[in-house]
């Protein structure tokens, strides 16, 4: 690779109170490349591109610009000198059509009012260009999030972008969307377009980037090319230790299981109409089992029927043998249950309040209105669960917001933790977070079972519910087609089933 | 500065340095123009200057400054029906002791009796609020403005269109003075309204409830809380509270006047919250920054009226004002005067 180098960024200092978030960061993106930005959660990578674009002033360093010196002022600032980004969560406006999504402000004119025919007819061209497969005139909340996201580049490029920055685009695409984005970016690799690509999954970084820089505590670990990096080597960078958790983890021994005991949970014939058709579901003491299956399949309805998230229609619970009446979340966490949600922003952290408030919440919650928690008891709480989950916050008292996405999951985990429940539901606990954090989540779940806890965990990487879980359910369209137990738990058994395939021993 | 750790940026940010400054200014500007401002005299065994009268008149909107905070806290907006729901406690009230004549000298009906029935009312109209927001998720200014509108006319209907007048001294109290005590009595019902929800929000885990629901109702829900009931809740305190300054404003004129009790007074105690400091997108809130709110929009009616505007000229007058302080209370104006006491330490450094 000799093509010129279109941006670099020397010496970028960046500290906010309490935290050096960037410390000397050099970084350099060649024209047609696609460069993928690794580290854990709060090594700085968001910290560098919101330098990038404007978000953040920096304290020190400098960026050059296709060879000029240049200070981006605002995210609109960094637009016009060609750096455009994508997010994860898409900044379009959902109830417009994709043609007015992407001419939206520049649209074309014609005697003074916007010229419609022709908006349609440059949408129509630049979504052909790219292969993007979709109607200039459909609603965007009508489009997939994928195809969104493609969207989204696809007025990036046509701003004349010169970088692009593809922050975690893929944490919540399947593997078929994954691809089709792949081709998106390898399509303007070829055009000349540098690409940031931040993401926390190890084989898209090898299956499409170019170069890799590693940052490590707001430090730079170095700058390699991705071929000449091997997979562990990467991770051991990124940890800044030699790493064999990961070995560790698949050596030890899953929660041994008395099946004569009485199951914690024992679910028949739960459903909820229109979402999830009736399920079985035992889960004994110590006991992790997996639900698997595609996104959509019905995974998250299962354990929200069983919490009390959503109302079951049908079915019976019988929780340590007795009988159950769950009518909202407060009932189940009362039977020793907790729900860790699949969506962290939306129904996980309570952002405004700070790290201790929301350590507390669920076990205030649980004693009622009338029984505050002294001062005292919530500080030595969240403490304890700062310390025990290596939570990296600044204070108990910071804002929750403000943490890192790792971060803010460890402080769920710590909130159900403080309610010392039998059962405990993680629904997608390792998603978007760092591998760091991943490995510790995965040993914390063997840990608990080990401890007794009943554990339902769900997770779109088969690797990761293979190393964790003693059994797995499989998912289709609602229904429980099959549970996976021994020798069985191979990803190619899991897989198959979640295809629908032939499944060693029907569960009937 | 007396203190070597003591900060000027820590100042500037803490949550009630700009609400009082705001107050600060007000007073300040009366000083200037009228200096015997914060003289206090004796006048016939009661406390009579601008002080008093500023903290008298206040008690009202301070009562009202409360109830907003946590209704905003919990929904995320505001309910504009508090004026209404007072004039329909004062109408219920009053027409209880006057038994349904139209002006009487002597009580139908024992006092506390007809005041409890009074916020007993405001209640209900609390829980039809908060039913509305709580349960069927309309916005709160949509839900409250069928009470804004139709509660003035209820008071009407109550009091049958007349106003009605009850001419006795034991009613005058709650808006006067409790025998020779020289402090007027609404200072004493302020008072016991804020020290209440202080111990309240000191002793139960209400705070936190609500400050939790109004920033993530779903994940409220899901850690235990229920999140529909705590704003419920939120806008039955809210409606009580109007009750009760609905009483206080009657029986300073003894009398149920159901266009004029609590007329626009939704609004100062609105823009009350949003001086204190707090966020009207709900969430986190600052009770004591409403009450220093509360206090500053009357200290700035009670000054305007010294500096002789009148009573049509008076909102013009207020809005010049509160433009003023809503910018210095902005973020942006906040972290630009962080800024420029931060570039002036450095360059004393320099030197």
């Amino acid at each position: 690779m000799s093509q010129p180098v279109i941006l670099t960024m020397k010496q970028i200092s960046k500290a906010f109170p309490g935290v050096q978030a960037l410390n000397q960061v050099d970084f350099s993106l060649r024209q047609g490349e696609i460069h993928a930005l690794m580290g854990e959660n709060g090594a700085g990578k968001s910290t560098l591109i919101k330098v990038l674009t404007g978000v953040y002033g920096l304290d020190q360093g400098q960026v050059w610009l296709d060879g000029k010196l240049v200070q981006i002022r605002s995210p609109k600032d960094a637009q016009a000198q060609g750096i455009s980004t994508v997010y994860q969560e898409v900044n379009l406006c959902p109830n417009l059509t994709v043609a007015e999504n992407l001419f939206l402000g520049r649209q074309p004119m014609k005697h003074g009012r916007i010229d419609w025919q022709e908006t349609a007819r440059q949408a129509g061209v630049l979504l052909q260009k790219l292969n993007i497969e979709v109607s200039p005139s459909a609603m965007l909340d009508e489009c997939s999030l994928a195809l969104q996201q493609m969207i989204a580049i696809a007025r990036a490029v046509d701003m004349n972008c010169k970088i692009l920055i593809l922050d975690e685009p893929t944490s919540s695409l399947d593997d078929e969307e994954v691809a089709r984005l792949f081709t998106l970016m390898r399509q303007l690799r070829q055009a000349g377009v540098g690409m940031i690509f931040v993401t926390h999954f190890l084989e898209q970084v090898y299956e499409i980037s170019d170069r890799i820089t590693v940052l490590r505590n707001g430090e730079r670990v170095g700058e390699y090319e991705t071929a000449a990096l091997p997979r562990l080597q990467l991770v051991a960078k990124m940890m800044g230790k030699d790493f064999n958790d990961l070995a560790v983890i698949q050596a030890a021994p899953k929660g041994q299981v008395d099946p004569g005991s009485v199951p914690v949970i024992e679910a028949k014939g739960i459903a909820h109409s229109g979402t999830i058709k009736p399920f079985d579901l035992t889960i004994h003491k110590g006991e992790v089992v997996g639900l698997s299956g595609l996104l959509g399949s019905g995974r998250s309805e299962t354990v929200r029927a069983i919490y009390g998230a959503d109302r079951a229609d049908q079915g019976s619970l019988k929780v340590n043998g007795r009988p159950a009446r769950i009518t909202q979340p407060l009932d189940a966490m009362k039977l020793g249950m907790a729900y860790l949600p699949e969506d962290r922003k939306k129904e996980g952290i309570i952002p405004e309040l700070s790290v201790r408030e929301n350590i507390i919440l669920a076990l205030q919650a649980k004693r009622g209105l009338f029984h505050l928690m002294s001062r005292k008891e919530m500080a030595e709480a969240a403490d304890r669960y700062i310390d025990l989950l290596q939570i990296k916050t600044p204070s108990r008292e910071t804002p929750v917001r403000s943490l890192s996405g790792g971060n803010q999951q460890k402080v769920i985990i710590g909130r159900w933790l403080l309610t010392n429940p039998d059962y405990l539901i993680l629904d997608e606990p390792t998603r978007g977070i760092d591998i760091g954090t991943k490995t510790e989540i995965q040993k914390l779940v063997l840990e608990l079972a080990g401890q007794g806890k009943a554990i339902t965990f769900i997770s779109s990487e088969i690797e990761e519910m293979l190393r964790t879980c003693s059994r797995i359910a499989v998912l289709i369209d609602g229904a429980m087609v099959g549970e996976l137990t021994g020798a069985q738990l191979t990803q190619a058994q899991v897989m198959q089933t979640i295809a629908g395939g032939k499944t060693v021993q029907e569960d009937k | 500065m007396k203190q070597k750790s003591f900060s000027w940026q820590r100042l500037v940010h803490a949550r009630l340095f700009m609400p009082l400054v705001c107050l600060a200014v007000v007073l300040l500007a009366n000083v200037i123009r009228t200096p015997d401002f914060f003289k206090i005299s004796i006048n016939n065994g009661v406390l009579y200057g601008y002080l008093i009268d500023i903290i008298n008149r206040s008690s009202e909107l301070v009562i009202l400054a409360v109830g907003m905070t946590l209704a905003t806290a919990a929904s995320g907006g505001q309910d504009i029906s508090v004026g209404a729901v007072m004039a329909v406690s004062a109408a219920i009230c009053c027409q209880l002791l006057s038994g349904g004549e139209v002006s009487v000298t002597s009580l139908a009906a024992p006092i506390v009796l007809a005041a409890l029935a009074g916020v007993l009312a405001a209640g209900l109209c609390g829980a039809f609020n908060g039913f509305l927001v709580a349960k069927l998720h309309i916005q709160p200014m949509v839900a409250t403005l069928i009470l804004y509108t139709a509660g003035r006319g209820i008071a009407q209907l109550v009091t049958r269109g007349q106003i009605t007048y009850v001419r006795v001294d034991a009613y005058k109290v709650l808006g006067g003075y409790i025998g020779s005590c020289p402090i007027p009595t609404p200072v004493f019902v302020a008072l016991i309204v804020v020290i209440i929800m202080a111990v309240i929000l000191k002793k139960t885990a209400l705070g936190l409830y609500l400050e939790s629901v109004g920033n993530n109702g779903k994940a409220s829900r899901l850690v235990g809380l229920n999140s529909a009931l705590i704003c419920f809740m939120a806008y039955v305190i809210c409606s009580i509270l109007a009750g009760i300054a609905g009483l206080v404003a009657s029986s300073r004129i003894y009398s149920a006047d159901a266009n004029n009790i609590g007329l626009n007074l939704e609004m100062d105690a609105i823009l009350a919250v949003a001086l204190g400091g707090n966020n009207l997108g709900g969430g986190s809130f600052n009770l004591t920054g409403s009450i220093i709110g509360a206090y500053t929009i009357q200290a700035l009616t009670t000054t305007l009226y010294a500096m002789k505007v009148s009573a049509d000229q008076l909102p013009v007058y207020k809005a010049i004002v509160i433009v003023i302080i809503v910018i210095l209370q902005s973020p942006v104006f906040r972290s630009l005067i962080a800024g420029m006491k931060r570039k002036r330490a450095v360059t004393v450094d320099e030197k």
